[in-house]
């Protein structure tokens, strides 16, 4: 890659801040050159993104239709799953799927709700909100 | 508290650690270099091996690697600890910043509050150096941003207690003595040769080059195996591990091609600068793939824009390297 074909799209980058492509100068030496970005990496950026909105935005249908808890939508906004949340929580894989059942997250106790929100970085009250559904 | 820490900004993060912390000590050595000696450059495709679903793609050794091999071939001493409790991993921090000794974390991206929206993923193997403490947190010098920038107690630690795949269990490392006398053309001979035999010899059909022809054959199967959607996934997946995790463009090759330059100068061997162009050339061919891929993933492809002309890429790509790391070999022996 020469300095003069460094892309700058931006895109995943939106303000001023600028990541480092290796580019060859006109003298054939290698300098650190500053890219905005590159449209390549932006559209698999955005892919991953995409996948992970469908992700929540099928959550949020299955909570509205009562068949998951309001703490699916949090998990799937933080890119979890039950794996990983159960790691974070500290509860073993099967307790976490219980708390993912509707009828079982309303009877938690305050205590088992602070440490999810914890973990989002959220308030209890937070945790019981998803987007649409109040 | 504030360590008189340089701030160098860097393409990736552990190569960009490892020259910022050697430069505290007074060893200006640059990223390209650190990289190099290192033996930072790999290729891995392991289909058994899945992030999000989909299957692994890597362009660079194990985390650490780089780091590891670098300071034992410049005969560095390091110490590593990993903790169990994270409120003592953030005061053994504490204790060797009271001391003047920047420290280097392995932390989860996801947690970095400085991190563009963009880049926050579960992502476990981002390094940092810690360089001061304020009142309202830590300072840190992260590589891949532009100027230094700052974190609160409470993000650092939930990004050094990470979970998930290669979860950093609060690692931090720093350098506890630097020898007087280096033998940087000795570091750099084997760094060379590191790569030359992991990409020639690794045994298995995943790794090395043989892991770029073996992903230039599933390339073919995809469209077929996994269907369209399916299969532009897997191509976005592993255009993101190519160009987006900080390899400086090409998946590393083009940092690479940088430190053959610089390790010619050091050596005085001219041919290590052809050896550059080539590899120059080969990750040009890496950024076409990535361009390919791309329209495929936004399903703009042209029908010469295929999934057999990737393939095609990555065969050429193969091939190139292939010539480079052997006569690397026979250079060097």
């Amino acid at each position: 890659m020469k300095v003069n074909e460094v892309p700058q799209n931006k895109g995943m980058i939106t303000d001023d801040l600028r990541e480092i492509c290796y580019a060859v100068d006109e003298n054939g030496s290698y300098i650190l050159a500053k890219s905005a970005g590159w449209e390549p990496k932006n559209i698999a950026n955005d892919q991953a993104w995409s996948l992970i909105e469908e992700e929540i935005s099928q959550t949020v249908k299955k909570i509205k239709a009562g068949k998951l808890s309001p703490l699916a939508f949090h998990m799937a906004k933080n890119q979890m799953n039950v794996s990983l949340l159960s790691k974070y929580v500290g509860f073993n894989r099967l307790r976490v799927k219980l708390h993912l059942k509707p009828s079982v997250f309303r009877k938690l106790k305050p205590s088992i709700l602070k440490r999810y929100g914890r973990i989002f970085d959220i308030e209890v009250e937070e945790l019981l909100k998803i987007p649409g559904l109040e | 508290m504030q360590i008189n820490f340089s701030h160098r900004q860097s393409a990736h993060c552990e190569s960009g650690v490892s020259s910022n912390l050697l430069l505290h000590y007074g060893v200006n050595i640059s990223e390209a270099m650190a990289f190099g000696i290192g033996g930072g450059l790999f290729f891995g495709y392991l289909p058994f091996l899945k992030v999000n679903k989909l299957p692994l793609t890597t362009y660079r050794c194990e985390v650490g690697g780089i780091f590891k091999r670098l300071t034992k071939r410049l005969g560095v001493d390091v110490h590593w600890q990993k903790f169990k409790d994270p409120e003592k991993a953030m005061s053994a921090m504490d204790r060797k910043l009271a001391e003047g000794v920047p420290v280097a974390c392995r932390t989860g991206a996801y947690w970095l509050p400085y991190f563009p929206p963009a880049f926050r993923f579960h992502f476990n193997m981002h390094n940092l150096v810690v360089f001061g403490k304020n009142g309202h947190g830590y300072l840190i010098s992260d590589p891949v941003f532009p100027e230094p920038v700052h974190c609160s107690e409470k993000d650092l630690l939930k990004a050094r207690f990470a979970e998930g795949p290669l979860a950093p269990k609060g690692t931090m490392y720093y350098l506890t003595r630097v020898p007087e006398q280096m033998d940087l053309p000795g570091a750099i001979v084997k760094g060379i040769k590191g790569v030359c035999r992991r990409m020639l010899k690794t045994p298995g059909p995943f790794m090395g080059i043989r892991g770029i022809r073996f992903l230039a054959n599933q390339f073919e199967k995809w469209p077929r195996k996994l269907g369209k959607r399916k299969a532009s996934l897997y191509v976005g997946q592993v255009i993101r591990m190519q160009e987006e995790i900080g390899t400086g463009g090409g998946g590393f090759r083009f940092m690479y091609s940088a430190f053959l330059q610089e390790a010619g100068g050091v050596l005085k061997e001219d041919r290590l600068m052809e050896i550059s162009e080539k590899m120059t050339s080969a990750g040009d061919r890496w950024r076409e793939f990535a361009v390919i891929g791309s329209r495929i993933c936004k399903n703009r492809a042209s029908p010469s824009e295929s999934y057999s002309a990737m393939a095609d890429i990555l065969r050429d790509c193969a091939k190139r390297e292939t010539e480079i790391f052997k006569e690397l070999w026979t250079l060097l022996r």
